[in-house]
């Protein structure tokens, strides 16, 4: 434990500094980029921010890994759209803005309604069983036509009720910030949580369930508590999606947004408060970006999802923690050029491999369209030996050159790791 | 509801439940001894019915039977011993998002080689047609060997088949099955197998390499999953979605049946092969029943959308119904032992 009268004043200047930070991005991100297609991706990260938290709640804080999540997020938006069409009846009385806490409350009953069942279990069985209840919500959601719309889904229009001084929510921009404030409000919200002796208590939970239960407390009520929390959170995201997209499809209770949140949210970093929020932006370029450029960006997901877990358990975020410790000792320049040699020879094999992945990929979609494509500007024939052999020779080379350069790094990484310890252990004997 | 409908249903769920079990029994294995909820076993039992699928254009049906399983399961050690060996000191989580991770690389590599529709995998000739009928005459049941005999459809005579195949692929379950028991029970590395699950430093000491054996039953799992592949992509559909719809219901099995119990798993497929084939084949709803004990049930009772659910529908949602309900009342499972 770190001395924290002597330490409070600085730490807190630093905390201030973090979310007046982060505040002022939200605010300022749609001024600098202004076109209405970067608005709508900000929006949508917004609102992914919060669902990812939500999700990290349970994934990093509670160890707990959840492959139906995206069940609250949904059923959030179902509560909310409906709520909304009742709003422009008239038959209810809601400003728009409080829409989304509808979804939240939606998204709270459910959890409750749902995790009683599914948090009886931690670990492998937990997540086995929040595959099964998301293929169950899924498959139901087909089933009434009347709550869920069927294949068509549920249609509804934010300009509702009376404007609250001019402000209608019809223009994009408008939206984007009431999103700025609910994810302002509720990034704040979980990071408080994390520092209660419930957010505590969930940690333990996570490292040690057995002497937890010797303490006195009963995790699966802990469980079940966290479970509640998350599910408000992920219901409010699906409430200022509702209002985002003005439409609500079964899809959003299915598997492949629960699986999108749990990719993202682990390349992010699940053992960091502010992973998540990385993977969030990661989720909607991926979504929104990736999947424009390339027809294979599931497979470039699932590879780089791979690795990660293989090399880097801690996601992106555990990478910037690493390189700011090297830098807090001063050391991050003598792995400058062994970063550049990395980082070259990793793009050249990555061109040489996604050339061969997108010349199958044509072969495959686009036969139709001829052999020809397009990669990255430079014209490949799928059909020709020399295309394949050049992306043959740039994959070969990439891959040998970085295996030269991770020779030479990880010496080097290991000293450095090594001095900096020694280092700690140092300042520690002096102090 | 006759006589010849409730063997055929019966047959059918036995068939669909062995089938099940066939890819429990493996997910099973791999769960006891190395911890690992192998999240992508469903993607193995894709990965073989596709890979059977192009050995059979090659070299015809029963070649692909023994060597599909061949092929995906030197795969699947393959990624044990590169892949997951190296996550293993990261704990569980991380092994079952590396399997989950390889879930989405199979789903992808899948519809690059095979298209994103659905292949035209059939049984054999040889295997196509029926194996035997049923006849419902006035008089009584009779069986046919075959084809449905003349002068069926007419005269109060009502046949019903069952699929050769259906009955092959149960045959092979089974064999599988009494296979797999004597390899486990009967033989050196069965013994080797049993022991590094229970002691694995013990073993060790005795000079036995339990990596490899962990290796080995990962293969040989994901083996058995390519198997029930080449039996359940012949039997139903050969597509890209095929993974998903089996891998949550095989998933439902295990919880249902108790997590790393055999016997469990074994009742628990069979058992849901059985209900499901009876539901998928009837229309009635619980306003029904409601109705046949009296209880009037109208569009005007709230919850009609709830009530008026033909079973039918319902069938494809039972496995997670059940499992809500054993966790409810039986949370360890049918044959669990141990509280997680």
């Amino acid at each position: 434990m770190r001395s924290v009268a002597g330490t409070s004043r600085s730490f807190n200047r630093g905390r201030w500094l973090v979310w007046g930070g982060y505040a002022l991005l939200m605010l300022l991100a749609p001024l600098v980029f202004t076109s209405s297609l970067s608005t709508t991706m900000l929006s949508q990260m917004g609102i992914s921010i919060i669902a990812c938290l939500a999700f990290n709640m349970l994934l990093g804080q509670g160890g707990m890994l959840s492959f139906g999540h995206a069940v609250y997020s949904g059923l959030g938006s179902f509560i909310a759209i409906h709520a909304l069409n009742r709003v422009s009846g008239g038959s209810l009385a809601l400003p728009v803005s409080l829409i989304p806490l509808v979804g939240g409350l939606g998204g709270l009953f459910f959890a409750a309604l749902l995790g009683y069942v599914t948090t009886k279990k931690a670990g492998t069985p937990f997540a086995m069983i929040t595959l099964g209840v998301g293929e169950l919500v899924a498959a139901m959601s087909l089933m009434f036509p009347g709550f869920f719309g069927g294949e068509g889904g549920i249609t509804g229009n934010r300009v509702a009720g009376q404007p609250f001084f001019g402000i209608t929510f019809g223009p994009q921009l408008q939206l984007y910030y009431l999103i700025a404030i609910y994810t302002f409000v509720c990034t704040a919200l979980m990071f408080a949580f994390t520092r209660t002796p419930l957010g505590r208590m969930l940690n333990a939970s996570r490292d040690n369930p057995e002497r937890i239960e010797f303490v006195g407390y009963n995790t699966r009520y802990v469980r079940y508590i966290a479970f509640m929390a998350s599910g408000f959170f992920m219901g409010i995201a699906g409430g200022l999606s509702a209002l985002n997209f003005e439409i609500v499809t079964s899809e959003v209770v299915g598997a492949a947004r629960s699986g999108a949140y749990l990719l993202f949210t682990f390349l992010g970093g699940a053992v960091f408060f502010f992973g998540p929020i990385i993977g969030a932006v990661l989720l909607v370029l991926a979504l929104v970006l990736l999947s424009e450029l390339t027809q294979a960006w599931l497979l470039y997901l699932g590879l780089v999802f791979t690795f990660m877990v293989m090399f880097a358990p801690g996601g992106i975020a555990s990478l910037i923690m690493m390189n700011l410790r090297v830098a807090s000792f001063g050391k991050l320049r003598q792995l400058l050029w062994p970063y550049l040699m990395l980082l070259l020879s990793a793009l050249v094999a990555l061109a040489g491999a996604s050339a061969m992945i997108e010349m199958v990929y044509h072969l495959q979609l686009n036969k139709v369209l001829g052999p020809e494509l397009k990669f990255a500007g430079v014209p490949l024939n799928a059909m020709s030996w020399s295309s394949w052999l050049g992306a043959g020779v740039l994959l070969g080379v990439g891959v040998l050159l970085f295996e030269l350069a991770r020779r030479r790094f990880m010496p080097l990484w290991g000293r450095i790791q090594e001095e900096i310890e020694s280092e700690i252990q140092r300042r520690e004997a002096r102090a | 509801m006759d006589a010849s409908f409730l063997l055929i249903s019966l047959l059918n769920g036995l068939s669909v439940g062995l089938l099940l079990f066939m890819l429990a029994s493996g997910l099973t294995l791999i769960f006891s001894m190395m911890g690992v909820l192998n999240f992508a076993h469903a993607s193995f039992y894709m990965l073989g019915a596709y890979v059977a699928y192009s050995i059979t254009q090659v070299i015809g049906f029963w070649w692909a039977l023994m060597l599909a399983p061949v092929v995906v399961g030197l795969l699947g050690a393959l990624f044990e011993r590169h892949a997951l060996r190296r996550v293993h000191k990261f704990g569980h989580v991380p092994e079952l998002l590396i399997t989950f991770g390889l879930s989405y690389i199979v789903l992808e590599l899948v519809q690059l080689v095979w298209g994103r529709q659905a292949v035209d995998f059939t049984p054999p000739a040889s295997l196509s047609g029926a194996l035997f009928t049923i006849v419902d005459a006035p008089s009584g049941l009779s069986f046919a060997w075959g084809e449905k005999p003349p002068g069926c459809g007419s005269g109060g005579l009502v046949c019903t088949t069952f699929p050769a195949f259906r009955a092959f692929g149960m045959g092979v379950a089974v064999l599988m099955l009494i296979s797999i028991w004597l390899l486990l029970t009967r033989t050196r590395i069965g013994l080797v197998i049993q022991a590094s699950l229970t002691h694995p430093e013990a073993v060790e000491s005795l000079g036995h390499n339990v990596p490899r054996v962990f290796m080995l039953v990962f293969g040989g799992g994901t083996a058995l999953a390519a198997l029930a592949g080449v039996i359940g992509g012949a039997m139903r559909v050969t597509e890209p979605s095929m993974a998903l719809t089996v891998g949550a219901v095989v998933f439902a099995v295990i919880v249902i049946g108790g997590m790393g119990s055999l016997a469990g798993a074994f009742v628990a497929s069979v058992g849901l092969g059985i209900i499901e084939s009876f539901a998928v084949s009837s229309d009635r709803s619980i306003a029904d029943g409601m109705a046949a004990v009296g209880l009037a049930i109208t569009p005007e009772t709230f919850g009609f959308a709830l009530w008026s659910v033909k079973l039918s529908q319902i069938a494809a949602i039972l496995p997670y119904l059940l499992l809500v309900l054993i966790l409810i009342f039986r949370p360890k499972g049918l044959f669990g032992s141990r509280e997680g």
